[in-house]
């Protein structure tokens, strides 16, 4: 068993003014050079696990409880300015809208090089350097050329492509992406993972990979958590995931994909018997956890 | 590249002309006592009230004609965009420092941040601007810089309503969000990511607010509550000319054409510079 290099423990937050937990005692690891899927539908929670790695949690979302570590140190217990420059130097975020993640007042190459310049203290020639080898490097042709445009003068796979040069100029070793081919076209989806996969395989990052597509997972991660109302409700290898879902919501999410080695008919939504099993399940879960609470 | 390039350069008459009028108007200003035909305070009461050079009765040398104490009105309108010139700099950036500075928290922070500059906002505005500043000067003895301080701590709410609409509109998108999760301070965020984004809308407001405050500084003058009476002001020109309009309108049209003029060119600038130097062309 090699190390954890992202290592979530327990982690519970919620609504600050109503108490709401938003997590219910998430758990998950991601090894270094590994990936991991983080699957669940909308407003599962997938994103504020992200936004609590970089503490950049909305005001209004506190932290109960659990850890974050990474390379074992603790982030919580951390001063704001030092895990700002811990996590700086070892993780980067790709987010999901490539078309509001690029500053439109800035040009392709300070975006892709102010990180450099600004975290890792990279001199000027060296970062615009690095930035066009990058630019090359997620196949966008004539990089000096583009370097010099404004974000609105590229398409949105341009731009993703340039999310993602920018998130591993900085060589980090775990990088969270927030579901980064939601919001381009099923062609562009393609080349965009699969170009995600080569740069993780050759420069060895750890990926936090958050999505709801099934197929994704698939294809690219070794390991998955599946993600229900905050709490993860299976956590496996992704072999195992789809040859022997556990969790009857695993299960039903399945059913809801279309395949198209299957006829549209097969494609299922949750049973109310479901449904009803799943609140019990986190309703089980608050009350436990409003008892450890309680004793202390 | 090269279509970007065209779009931006096509930005227009708009910017030359006003452009034009600001430069002639600033060098009229520095260069005032330099280039008046006359002293603008000399009077000869045997000169009073002529009219223009194509009307008749005119004398030469008097290209705009002269007041009823006989002082050239061409020299008082040039020596009148001095005062002008350096209220509407002084007042333009001292309220758009404030007002920029206090929106970009409110915008950028939400919370009780915004929630108390909101309120200070909307009381302030609940003031009536032109009795304010009557007010303040009256309060702060009337000079060119008590003009200055009143246009700013008046003003100050256009540039913060705008600019905090304006950072929470940039807050909401993801760029901020990477800045932040890459290790960037709130302060670096907003200064480094946000602030660019709503430049524009400030140089706008800016330019605004300066042809703003040319006209409440003609205003103040208007009401002898500006600088003293031996420096000519437009306002303080109208003022002159309106008890002789039916015999001499020459000494009330012309400040007034050159205070039209100049008011119309700094919002014209403004926006010209938008069109201009906005990456995204709205």
């Amino acid at each position: 068993m090699t190390e954890a290099y992202l290592d979530i423990s327990d982690l519970s937050v919620a609504l600050q003014h109503s108490g709401d937990r938003l997590l219910r005692g998430v758990s998950l690891a991601v090894k270094p050079g590994e990936v991991h899927a983080l699957v669940g539908e909308s407003g599962a929670g997938k994103s504020m696990i992200a936004r609590a790695v970089f503490g950049i949690l909305p005001k209004a979302v506190t932290i109960l409880e659990g850890q974050v570590t990474i390379e074992g140190a603790d982030l919580n217990g951390m001063s704001q300015a030092a895990r700002r420059l811990f996590i700086g130097k070892r993780a980067a975020f790709i987010p999901q809208d490539p078309l509001t993640a690029l500053n439109p007042s800035k040009r392709i190459a300070d975006q892709i090089s102010d990180r450099l310049i600004h975290i890792l203290g990279m001199p000027k020639a060296k970062a615009h350097a690095r930035a066009a080898t990058l630019l090359e490097e997620v196949k966008i042709a004539d990089p000096e050329r583009v370097m010099r445009l404004y974000p609105h003068e590229l398409s949105g796979g341009m731009r993703q492509r340039v999310l993602i040069a920018a998130a591993f100029a900085g060589e980090p070793r775990l990088i969270v992406a927030d579901e980064p081919t939601t919001a381009l076209d099923v062609t562009v989806q393609r080349q965009i993972l699969a170009l995600i996969a080569g740069m993780q395989a050759r420069h060895g990052t750890a990926l936090l990979f958050i999505t709801h597509n099934l197929g994704v997972v698939a294809k690219l991660c070794q390991t998955a958590s599946v993600l229900y109302a905050g709490k993860v409700v299976e956590q496996t290898g992704v072999r195992q995931l789809f040859a022997d879902p556990q969790h009857a919501y695993t299960r039903a999410l399945m059913a809801a994909t279309p395949r198209y080695d299957r006829p549209e008919e097969s494609l299922k939504p949750a049973s109310p018997e479901l449904m009803g099993e799943l609140a019990r399940e986190v309703a089980e879960t608050d009350t436990l956890w409003a008892k450890e609470r309680a004793h202390g | 590249m090269a279509e970007a390039r065209v779009i931006r350069v096509k930005a227009g008459p708009r910017l030359w002309l006003s452009g034009l009028w600001l430069t002639f108007f600033a060098l009229a200003a520095i260069f005032a006592p330099l280039i008046v035909p006359h002293d603008p305070l000399a009077q000869d009461l045997m000169l009073g009230k002529l009219p223009p050079a194509w009307v008749t009765g005119h004398e030469p040398g008097y290209l705009l004609g002269t007041d009823s104490l006989g002082r050239d009105v061409l020299s008082r309108l040039i020596s009148a965009a001095r005062p002008a010139l350096f209220v509407a700099i002084g007042a333009g950036l001292a309220a758009c420092l404030l007002g920029s500075v206090l929106g970009l928290l409110a915008g950028f922070f939400g919370g009780w941040t915004d929630r108390i500059i909101s309120r200070i906002v909307d009381i302030w505005m609940a003031f009536p601007p032109v009795l304010l500043s009557i007010l303040l000067v009256a309060f702060l003895n009337p000079s060119l810089q008590s003009v200055i301080i009143a246009i700013a701590i008046i003003d100050w709410t256009r540039f913060c309503r705008v600019v905090r609409a304006e950072t929470m509109q940039q807050r909401r998108m993801d760029y901020v969000e990477s800045a932040r999760a890459m290790g960037l301070t709130s302060i670096a965020t907003l200064a480094r990511e946000v602030l660019p984004n709503v430049l524009p809308a400030i140089i706008v407001l800016l330019s605004l607010e300066m042809g703003i405050a040319v006209i409440v500084e003609a205003i103040l003058s208007y009401v002898n509550l500006s600088v003293s009476t031996d420096q000519a002001t437009w306002g303080s020109m109208i003022a002159e000319g309106r008890g002789i309009i039916y015999q001499a309108w020459w000494v009330l049209v012309f400040p007034m054409i050159a205070l039209f003029l100049t008011v119309l060119a700094f919002s014209q600038f403004g926006e010209g510079l938008k069109e201009r130097f906005d990456p995204v062309l709205r």
